[in-house]
């Protein structure tokens, strides 16, 4: 068994993010942001809100926009290019293609509420990987399970509790087969006595060595998952390690304040 | 008074015949003006700036201009520049062109009300922008706006009745003829007014049952 700090060494990173800078408008949201995630590694970013954290998993799924930076996933190049000198926005059928293997997931979940659980589930491996419709349902129906919803499969978004429907979220995810999933305060939005059957699913998901970018208030839950810890504020990293060196030993006063406002909740 | 019971009851098969007009009239320029409106609708959102500039333009020109004005324009207008058009061409261009205006508005409000959650989820699937858009955002848009589309189809019902003027036997224009021909007014009117309540009233019925089904919780 190999530690996340081997295949560190030995492996090309699932995703490599090179001096990351962001702005809406005059606001530096993102400032020169470095990380990088290897495969069947939890990274989760902590800090708070407002540090830009969210942000860094959309412009990793190019749903939003940035200006400077490069972001690698696989060893391939995604995002604005450089050519004749010009940036230019990657080709949009360039970007549904890195899309298929990057999941996530929202905070305000997102479920279609005009589908079924099973065809939220279903819906983009059939029209997105033209998966004949029986395989489809057969593969998403195991995704609802590892997900503990096999019941739930012919309700609607409006008939399922937040924690269901976020882990139906997790399973829409999950159906495409992506190489790295980000979660992006999937238990914000929900209610104190449904967080804890979504961060199970979490858990298990790192068990089953999926490599993985959480951005969490959860700070127990980041203690428990993280193979390694950034901590953000005013959209820099402060300060990055194993769970271990920042919960119990941060160097940087920032962070410190931090977890002291945190644990004092 | 001049209601004569008799003369309106010898007038129903005539008037029947023009309210047969009335109704295509409806039904056709309703199926070209919906998909009007959707494409309409669709490209007012469009990220293509001249698709957006088109778009506006089209709906400003026929929501600003009246029907009446519209149909005299392509009936007495366009011949004078060589397109001749028969009257029911004309009814039914004028009629799906404006009713395709204020559908588009419909359509581009009911995409808008849609949370860009579903747009962004959809992409992060992989679907390009206009699978999104088939699959996800526009059943949920059009479900959203049947109700005040349905209410747009019964405005719609009763401006056939502008299309008298150019010479199409539709409903208004065949009571005309009666009113014309029998020297009275009362009796054929009564009976095409009936009629156009007798239209509408299963639409207002639709109306209120798409309110119910998919009111907005």
């Amino acid at each position: 068994m190999f530690s996340p700090a081997d295949v560190r060494a030995i492996s090309q990173p699932t995703i490599k993010i090179c001096g990351l800078s962001k702005s809406y408008g005059s606001i530096e949201v993102l400032k020169d942001i470095s990380l990088d995630v290897v495969p069947g590694e939890v990274v989760v970013i902590i800090g708070p809100s407002g540090a830009g954290k969210s942000t860094i998993l959309s412009c990793v799924n190019h749903l939003e926009p940035y200006e400077k930076g490069e972001i690698w996933v696989e060893g391939q190049l995604y995002g604005p290019t450089r050519a004749r000198g010009r940036r230019r926005a990657h080709a949009e059928a360039e970007l549904n293609q890195l899309r298929r293997k990057i999941g996530i997931v929202f905070q305000a979940y997102n479920l279609f509420p005009h589908l079924t659980a099973l065809e939220n589930v279903t819906l983009a491996p059939i029209r997105v990987l033209k998966k004949p419709r029986a395989d489809a349902v057969r593969e998403g129906g195991e995704q609802l399970a590892r997900v503990g919803l096999s019941q739930k499969a012919d309700k609607y978004p409006a008939e399922l509790s937040g924690g269901q429907q976020q882990r139906v979220a997790i399973a829409r995810a999950l159906a495409m087969q992506p190489k790295v999933m980000l979660f992006d305060e999937v238990t914000s939005a929900l209610d104190p006595e449904l967080v804890g059957e979504v961060l199970a699913v979490m858990k298990q998901l790192s068990n089953d060595g999926m490599t993985m970018m959480i951005v969490t208030h959860e700070m127990q839950f980041a203690r428990e998952v993280a193979d390694r810890i950034y901590f953000m504020d005013e959209g820099k990293i402060v300060e990055s390690g194993t769970a271990q060196e920042i919960f119990d030993n941060p160097k940087q006063e920032r962070t410190q304040a931090f977890l002291r406002r945190t644990r004092s909740l | 008074m001049d209601f004569d019971a008799r003369l309106l009851w010898e007038s129903l098969p005539d008037l029947l015949r023009g309210a047969k007009v009335t109704v295509s009239l409806t039904i056709v320029s309703t199926l070209i003006g919906l998909v009007i409106g959707i494409i309409g609708g669709l490209c007012r959102v469009s990220r293509s700036r001249i698709a957006r500039g088109l778009s506006f333009g089209y709906v400003l020109l026929f929501r600003g201009v009246p029907l009446l004005v519209t149909l005299l324009f392509l009936y007495y207008g366009l011949p004078a520049v060589g397109i001749t058009l028969g009257s029911f061409a004309v009814a039914i261009i004028g009629l799906s062109i404006t009713f395709g205006a204020f559908a588009s508005e419909i359509v581009r409000a009911g995409i808008q009300s849609i949370n860009i959650g579903q747009m962004r989820a959809a992409r992060s699937l992989g679907m390009p922008y206009w699978m999104a858009m088939k699959e996800v955002v526009l059943p949920q848009a059009l479900r959203r706006v049947l109700p005040p589309l349905t209410n747009e189809v019964l405005t719609l019902l009763k401006q056939t009745a502008l299309v008298s003027v150019i010479a199409t036997a539709d409903l208004v224009r065949v009571g005309l003829e009666i009113m014309t021909w029998r020297a009275n007014t009362f009796s054929p009117f009564a009976g095409v007014a009936l009629i156009y309540l007798s239209l509408s009233l299963p639409l207002v019925g639709l109306v209120t049952f798409l309110e119910r089904k998919y009111r907005v919780t």
